[in-house]
Protein backbone atom coordinates (compact mmCIF):
# COMPACT_ATOMS: atom_id res chain seq x y z
CA UNK A 1 0.00 0.00 0.00
CA UNK A 2 0.90 3.49 -0.92
CA UNK A 3 2.30 6.21 1.82
CA UNK A 4 -0.31 7.43 4.13
CA UNK A 5 0.33 11.10 3.54
CA UNK A 6 0.74 10.56 -0.30
CA UNK A 7 -2.53 8.23 -0.76
CA UNK A 8 -4.22 10.98 1.35
CA UNK A 9 -3.64 13.52 -1.24
CA UNK A 10 -3.93 11.68 -4.35
CA UNK A 11 -7.49 9.77 -3.66
CA UNK A 12 -8.86 12.48 -1.92
CA UNK A 13 -11.05 12.88 -4.80
CA UNK A 14 -12.82 9.54 -4.38
CA UNK A 15 -13.63 11.55 -1.36
CA UNK A 16 -15.58 14.31 -3.19
CA UNK A 17 -16.68 11.98 -5.59
CA UNK A 18 -18.46 9.99 -3.49
CA UNK A 19 -20.62 12.83 -2.13
CA UNK A 20 -21.33 13.90 -5.00
CA UNK A 21 -22.76 10.27 -5.85
CA UNK A 22 -24.10 10.47 -2.83
CA UNK A 23 -26.45 13.81 -3.37
CA UNK A 24 -27.06 12.25 -7.14
CA UNK A 25 -28.45 8.87 -5.22
CA UNK A 26 -30.87 10.60 -2.25
CA UNK A 27 -32.44 12.76 -5.36
CA UNK A 28 -32.67 10.18 -7.78
CA UNK A 29 -32.39 6.85 -6.20
CA UNK A 30 -33.62 6.51 -2.96
CA UNK A 31 -33.97 2.81 -3.75
CA UNK A 32 -30.79 2.12 -4.31
CA UNK A 33 -29.55 3.73 -1.13
CA UNK A 34 -31.95 1.54 0.55
CA UNK A 35 -30.43 -1.84 -0.88
CA UNK A 36 -26.93 -0.77 0.17
CA UNK A 37 -28.25 -0.12 4.10
CA UNK A 38 -31.53 -2.21 4.59
CA UNK A 39 -32.53 -0.50 7.92
CA UNK A 40 -32.49 3.04 6.33
CA UNK A 41 -36.11 4.32 6.43
CA UNK A 42 -35.62 7.97 5.70
CA UNK A 43 -32.28 9.91 4.14
CA UNK A 44 -31.87 13.17 2.79
CA UNK A 45 -30.37 16.65 3.09
CA UNK A 46 -29.07 18.18 5.95
CA UNK A 47 -28.37 21.82 6.53
CA UNK A 48 -24.75 22.64 5.06
CA UNK A 49 -23.45 21.57 1.61
CA UNK A 50 -19.98 22.41 0.77
CA UNK A 51 -18.89 22.61 -2.92
CA UNK A 52 -15.14 22.93 -4.02
CA UNK A 53 -14.35 24.10 -7.46
CA UNK A 54 -10.89 23.01 -8.71
CA UNK A 55 -11.19 23.08 -12.45
CA UNK A 56 -9.64 26.98 -12.07
CA UNK A 57 -6.82 26.07 -11.02
CA UNK A 58 -7.83 28.34 -7.95
CA UNK A 59 -10.12 27.03 -5.31
CA UNK A 60 -13.98 28.25 -5.15
CA UNK A 61 -15.66 27.19 -2.60
CA UNK A 62 -19.41 27.55 -2.50
CA UNK A 63 -21.29 26.59 1.13
CA UNK A 64 -25.08 26.27 1.25
CA UNK A 65 -25.95 27.17 5.04
CA UNK A 66 -29.51 26.20 6.44
CA UNK A 67 -31.82 23.91 7.18
CA UNK A 68 -34.53 24.92 4.40
CA UNK A 69 -31.48 26.43 2.20
CA UNK A 70 -32.37 26.15 -1.81
CA UNK A 71 -29.99 23.89 -4.01
CA UNK A 72 -29.95 26.33 -6.83
CA UNK A 73 -26.37 27.48 -6.45
CA UNK A 74 -25.15 24.38 -4.99
CA UNK A 75 -26.31 22.95 -8.62
CA UNK A 76 -25.44 25.91 -10.38
CA UNK A 77 -21.71 25.24 -9.04
CA UNK A 78 -22.17 21.36 -10.20
CA UNK A 79 -22.80 22.51 -13.71
CA UNK A 80 -19.51 24.60 -13.36
CA UNK A 81 -17.46 21.52 -12.69
CA UNK A 82 -17.44 21.92 -8.66
CA UNK A 83 -17.38 18.83 -6.59
CA UNK A 84 -19.14 18.25 -3.55
CA UNK A 85 -16.89 18.27 -0.43
CA UNK A 86 -18.68 18.37 2.96
CA UNK A 87 -22.12 17.63 2.96
CA UNK A 88 -24.72 17.29 6.69
CA UNK A 89 -27.02 14.56 6.22
CA UNK A 90 -30.05 13.11 8.58
CA UNK A 91 -31.52 10.02 8.35
CA UNK A 92 -33.70 7.70 9.80
CA UNK A 93 -33.60 3.84 10.70
CA UNK A 94 -36.74 2.15 11.86
CA UNK A 95 -38.04 5.20 13.80
CA UNK A 96 -34.59 6.44 15.14
CA UNK A 97 -32.83 9.41 13.75
CA UNK A 98 -28.98 10.23 13.02
CA UNK A 99 -27.54 13.14 11.99
CA UNK A 100 -24.02 14.28 11.22
CA UNK A 101 -21.73 15.84 8.70
CA UNK A 102 -19.13 13.79 6.37
CA UNK A 103 -16.05 15.49 4.80
CA UNK A 104 -15.17 14.10 1.59
CA UNK A 105 -11.44 13.80 1.60
CA UNK A 106 -11.01 12.58 4.98
CA UNK A 107 -14.04 10.67 5.59
CA UNK A 108 -14.69 12.22 8.97
CA UNK A 109 -17.35 12.56 10.60
CA UNK A 110 -18.28 15.45 12.62
CA UNK A 111 -21.68 16.97 14.55
CA UNK A 112 -22.90 13.77 14.68
CA UNK A 113 -25.99 13.74 17.06
CA UNK A 114 -27.95 10.31 17.40
CA UNK A 115 -30.42 9.19 19.03
CA UNK A 116 -31.28 10.05 22.71
CA UNK A 117 -30.16 7.45 25.69
CA UNK A 118 -31.64 6.49 28.73
CA UNK A 119 -30.22 8.89 32.15
CA UNK A 120 -27.25 7.67 33.61
CA UNK A 121 -27.19 8.00 37.44
CA UNK A 122 -25.61 5.01 38.85
CA UNK A 123 -21.69 3.36 37.53
CA UNK A 124 -24.31 0.56 36.06
CA UNK A 125 -26.64 3.21 34.40
CA UNK A 126 -23.12 4.38 33.00
CA UNK A 127 -21.46 1.42 31.52
CA UNK A 128 -24.38 0.91 29.96
CA UNK A 129 -25.19 4.41 28.62
CA UNK A 130 -21.54 4.20 27.51
CA UNK A 131 -22.55 0.59 25.49
CA UNK A 132 -25.78 2.53 23.86
CA UNK A 133 -23.89 5.23 22.77
CA UNK A 134 -20.88 3.32 21.01
CA UNK A 135 -23.79 0.68 19.27
CA UNK A 136 -25.68 4.22 18.18
CA UNK A 137 -22.49 5.63 16.75
CA UNK A 138 -21.45 2.23 15.31
CA UNK A 139 -24.92 2.63 13.33
CA UNK A 140 -24.11 5.97 12.36
CA UNK A 141 -20.65 5.19 11.07
CA UNK A 142 -21.76 1.73 9.77
CA UNK A 143 -24.29 3.65 7.07
CA UNK A 144 -21.68 5.73 6.03
CA UNK A 145 -19.08 2.70 5.45
CA UNK A 146 -21.70 0.27 3.50
CA UNK A 147 -22.61 4.26 1.57
CA UNK A 148 -18.92 4.40 0.89
CA UNK A 149 -18.10 0.36 -0.22
CA UNK A 150 -21.14 1.07 -2.36
CA UNK A 151 -19.55 3.80 -4.09
CA UNK A 152 -16.31 2.11 -4.84
CA UNK A 153 -17.93 -0.97 -6.17
CA UNK A 154 -20.01 0.88 -8.49
CA UNK A 155 -16.85 3.23 -9.02
CA UNK A 156 -14.50 0.06 -10.11
CA UNK A 157 -17.18 -1.48 -12.30
CA UNK A 158 -18.17 -0.71 -16.12
CA UNK A 159 -21.31 0.52 -14.99
CA UNK A 160 -19.28 3.74 -13.59
CA UNK A 161 -18.83 4.76 -17.35
CA UNK A 162 -21.56 3.01 -18.83
CA UNK A 163 -24.39 3.52 -16.61
CA UNK A 164 -23.86 5.51 -13.88
CA UNK A 165 -21.80 9.14 -14.91
CA UNK A 166 -24.52 9.50 -18.21
CA UNK A 167 -27.01 9.65 -15.48
CA UNK A 168 -25.00 11.74 -13.13
CA UNK A 169 -24.77 14.21 -16.09
CA UNK A 170 -28.27 13.95 -17.13
CA UNK A 171 -29.21 15.29 -13.46
CA UNK A 172 -26.84 18.03 -13.59
CA UNK A 173 -27.59 19.31 -16.73
CA UNK A 174 -31.22 18.83 -15.60
CA UNK B 1 -15.93 16.52 22.51
CA UNK B 2 -16.45 13.88 24.61
CA UNK B 3 -18.17 10.34 23.96
CA UNK B 4 -21.12 11.29 25.89
CA UNK B 5 -21.12 14.77 24.57
CA UNK B 6 -24.50 15.69 22.60
CA UNK B 7 -22.58 16.11 19.35
CA UNK B 8 -19.37 14.43 18.86
CA UNK B 9 -16.55 14.15 16.05
CA UNK B 10 -15.10 10.89 15.18
CA UNK B 11 -11.87 10.02 13.40
CA UNK B 12 -11.69 6.33 12.36
CA UNK B 13 -8.79 4.05 12.59
CA UNK B 14 -7.50 0.87 11.66
CA UNK B 15 -5.07 -0.91 14.63
CA UNK B 16 -2.54 -2.76 13.06
CA UNK B 17 -0.24 -5.08 15.04
CA UNK B 18 -1.29 -7.43 18.32
CA UNK B 19 -0.89 -7.27 21.75
CA UNK B 20 1.11 -10.08 23.61
CA UNK B 21 -0.37 -11.62 26.55
CA UNK B 22 -3.84 -11.11 28.33
CA UNK B 23 -5.22 -8.21 26.78
CA UNK B 24 -6.84 -6.42 29.34
CA UNK B 25 -3.46 -6.73 31.41
CA UNK B 26 -1.64 -5.77 28.50
CA UNK B 27 -3.40 -2.39 28.39
CA UNK B 28 -3.71 -1.67 31.49
CA UNK B 29 0.39 -2.09 31.82
CA UNK B 30 0.59 0.37 29.19
CA UNK B 31 -1.93 2.79 30.07
CA UNK B 32 -0.13 2.35 33.79
CA UNK B 33 3.20 3.44 31.99
CA UNK B 34 2.16 6.02 29.61
CA UNK B 35 -0.60 7.64 31.99
CA UNK B 36 -0.46 11.65 32.23
CA UNK B 37 2.17 13.38 34.42
CA UNK B 38 1.11 16.47 36.47
CA UNK B 39 3.41 19.55 35.24
CA UNK B 40 2.25 22.66 37.37
CA UNK B 41 4.20 23.41 39.44
CA UNK B 42 7.13 22.55 37.52
CA UNK B 43 9.46 24.11 34.40
CA UNK B 44 7.68 21.57 32.17
CA UNK B 45 6.34 23.20 29.39
CA UNK B 46 3.84 20.61 27.91
CA UNK B 47 3.02 16.87 29.25
CA UNK B 48 0.88 13.89 26.47
CA UNK B 49 -0.55 10.93 28.49
CA UNK B 50 -3.73 8.77 28.84
CA UNK B 51 -6.00 9.71 31.54
CA UNK B 52 -9.36 7.66 32.58
CA UNK B 53 -12.44 8.95 30.37
CA UNK B 54 -14.64 9.50 33.22
CA UNK B 55 -12.04 10.92 35.91
CA UNK B 56 -9.30 13.04 33.13
CA UNK B 57 -7.93 14.64 36.18
CA UNK B 58 -7.14 11.82 38.49
CA UNK B 59 -6.10 9.33 36.40
CA UNK B 60 -6.41 5.70 37.77
CA UNK B 61 -6.41 2.51 35.31
CA UNK B 62 -6.17 0.27 38.16
CA UNK B 63 -9.30 1.76 40.28
CA UNK B 64 -11.48 3.07 37.50
CA UNK B 65 -12.92 0.62 34.92
CA UNK B 66 -11.77 1.27 31.18
CA UNK B 67 -12.91 -1.92 29.80
CA UNK B 68 -16.79 -1.59 28.99
CA UNK B 69 -17.55 -5.04 26.90
CA UNK B 70 -15.66 -5.19 24.54
CA UNK B 71 -13.98 -2.24 24.17
CA UNK B 72 -11.05 -0.34 26.38
CA UNK B 73 -12.34 2.97 26.79
CA UNK B 74 -9.75 5.75 27.82
CA UNK B 75 -8.61 9.25 26.54
CA UNK B 76 -5.48 10.82 25.64
CA UNK B 77 -4.96 14.29 28.04
CA UNK B 78 -2.32 16.83 26.18
CA UNK B 79 -1.75 19.50 28.85
CA UNK B 80 -0.18 22.76 27.67
CA UNK B 81 1.29 26.01 29.29
CA UNK B 82 1.17 29.16 27.12
CA UNK B 83 3.02 31.96 28.52
CA UNK B 84 2.10 35.39 27.04
CA UNK B 85 4.89 37.00 24.31
CA UNK B 86 4.44 40.07 26.30
CA UNK B 87 5.05 38.80 28.94
CA UNK B 88 8.11 36.97 28.44
CA UNK B 89 9.12 40.26 26.66
CA UNK B 90 8.52 42.20 29.99
CA UNK B 91 10.61 39.71 32.03
CA UNK B 92 13.13 39.26 29.78
CA UNK B 93 13.95 42.82 29.53
CA UNK B 94 13.96 43.65 33.15
CA UNK B 95 16.52 40.49 34.21
CA UNK B 96 18.59 41.99 31.15
CA UNK B 97 18.40 45.09 32.50
CA UNK B 98 19.00 43.56 36.05
CA UNK B 99 22.59 41.87 34.79
CA UNK B 100 23.58 44.65 33.11
CA UNK B 101 23.92 46.97 35.51
CA UNK B 102 25.22 44.38 37.86
CA UNK B 103 28.14 43.86 35.98
CA UNK B 104 28.53 47.27 34.59
CA UNK B 105 28.57 46.15 31.01
CA UNK B 106 26.76 47.25 28.38
CA UNK B 107 25.43 44.34 25.85
CA UNK B 108 25.21 40.66 26.80
CA UNK B 109 26.48 37.52 24.90
CA UNK B 110 24.19 35.44 22.63
CA UNK B 111 24.86 33.06 24.97
CA UNK B 112 24.31 35.00 27.77
CA UNK B 113 21.00 35.88 26.34
CA UNK B 114 20.26 32.87 25.79
CA UNK B 115 20.68 31.39 29.37
CA UNK B 116 18.84 34.03 30.51
CA UNK B 117 15.40 33.86 28.24
CA UNK B 118 15.84 30.02 29.19
CA UNK B 119 16.29 30.95 33.21
CA UNK B 120 12.97 33.23 32.58
CA UNK B 121 10.58 31.28 31.15
CA UNK B 122 11.66 28.64 33.48
CA UNK B 123 10.15 30.88 36.46
CA UNK B 124 7.01 32.19 33.65
CA UNK B 125 6.26 27.90 33.26
CA UNK B 126 6.52 27.38 36.94
CA UNK B 127 3.90 30.02 37.71
CA UNK B 128 1.49 29.13 34.80
CA UNK B 129 -0.84 26.49 35.49
CA UNK B 130 -1.25 24.26 32.79
CA UNK B 131 -4.20 23.72 30.30
CA UNK B 132 -5.81 20.46 29.65
CA UNK B 133 -7.11 19.39 26.30
CA UNK B 134 -9.11 16.00 26.56
CA UNK B 135 -9.94 13.97 23.84
CA UNK B 136 -11.80 10.33 24.02
CA UNK B 137 -11.18 6.95 23.03
CA UNK B 138 -13.05 4.07 21.80
CA UNK B 139 -11.36 0.65 21.10
CA UNK B 140 -11.97 -2.23 19.75
CA UNK B 141 -9.14 -4.31 20.27
CA UNK B 142 -10.67 -7.73 18.85
CA UNK B 143 -11.89 -6.27 16.19
CA UNK B 144 -8.77 -3.94 15.79
CA UNK B 145 -10.58 -0.45 15.03
CA UNK B 146 -10.12 2.63 17.15
CA UNK B 147 -12.27 5.94 17.30
CA UNK B 148 -10.93 8.78 17.92
CA UNK B 149 -13.51 11.57 19.39
CA UNK B 150 -11.51 14.56 17.62
CA UNK B 151 -10.73 16.00 14.18
CA UNK B 152 -7.93 18.08 14.98
CA UNK B 153 -5.10 17.76 12.91
CA UNK B 154 -2.65 18.06 15.86
CA UNK B 155 -4.47 16.03 18.58
CA UNK B 156 -4.67 13.27 15.91
CA UNK B 157 -0.85 13.19 15.08
CA UNK B 158 -0.54 13.24 18.84
CA UNK B 159 -2.62 10.24 19.17
CA UNK B 160 -0.74 8.44 16.52
CA UNK B 161 2.74 9.04 17.80
CA UNK B 162 1.46 8.49 21.88
CA UNK B 163 -0.11 5.14 20.86
CA UNK B 164 3.05 3.60 19.04
CA UNK B 165 5.10 4.39 21.85
CA UNK B 166 2.37 3.22 24.11
CA UNK B 167 1.51 -0.37 22.33
CA UNK B 168 4.18 -0.69 19.43
CA UNK B 169 0.76 -0.71 17.71
CA UNK B 170 0.46 1.21 14.45
CA UNK B 171 -2.85 3.18 13.98
CA UNK B 172 -3.96 3.58 10.10
CA UNK B 173 -6.21 6.75 9.67
CA UNK B 174 -9.13 5.51 7.29
CA UNK B 175 -9.57 8.34 4.67
CA UNK B 176 -10.91 6.89 1.23
CA UNK B 177 -8.46 5.89 0.03
CA UNK B 178 -7.10 3.36 3.26
CA UNK B 179 -10.91 2.30 3.64
CA UNK B 180 -11.38 1.38 0.36
CA UNK B 181 -8.06 -0.48 0.59
CA UNK B 182 -8.08 -1.98 4.41
CA UNK B 183 -11.70 -2.22 4.72
CA UNK B 184 -13.98 -2.19 1.57
CA UNK B 185 -13.54 -6.36 0.92
CA UNK B 186 -12.12 -5.56 -2.48
CA UNK B 187 -10.52 -8.46 -4.00
CA UNK B 188 -6.66 -8.18 -5.46
CA UNK B 189 -8.22 -7.38 -9.09
CA UNK B 190 -10.49 -5.16 -7.49
CA UNK B 191 -7.82 -3.55 -5.99
CA UNK B 192 -5.61 -3.09 -8.88
CA UNK B 193 -7.99 -1.23 -10.68
CA UNK B 194 -8.81 1.02 -7.32
CA UNK B 195 -4.95 1.98 -7.57
CA UNK B 196 -5.33 3.24 -11.04
CA UNK B 197 -8.22 5.39 -10.65
CA UNK B 198 -7.51 9.26 -11.59
CA UNK B 199 -10.14 12.22 -10.93
CA UNK B 200 -13.44 11.96 -12.97
CA UNK B 201 -14.74 14.73 -14.66
CA UNK B 202 -18.25 14.75 -14.00
CA UNK B 203 -18.39 17.55 -16.77
CA UNK B 204 -18.66 16.37 -20.13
Amino acid sequence: MLDVSVAYERYKFLGYEFLTWLWFMMENDFEGLSKLYEELSSFEMGNRLVLENRHTGAVEVVTIKGDDAGLEEAQLALKKGAMVSEINLSFNIGEQKWRYTIKGESLNISTMKVPETGPMETEDDMEGGILEKIYLYEKGIELMEKLYNGFIKTRISPDWKNKVLPNIRKWMDA
Amino acid sequence: MGILSPSVSITRYKVEGKLSGNISETISKKLKEHTIQEIDQTVTEKAIGWTSTLQPFIPDFEQSSFIVGPYAIFSLRVDQKRVPAKAVQKYVTLETAKKLAENGRKFLSRDEKRILKDHVMGVLYRQTPSSPAIYDIVWSYEEEWLWFFSSLKSANETLESHFLESFGLTLVRLFPYTYAMLSSGLNDEQKDILGNLTPEGFLE
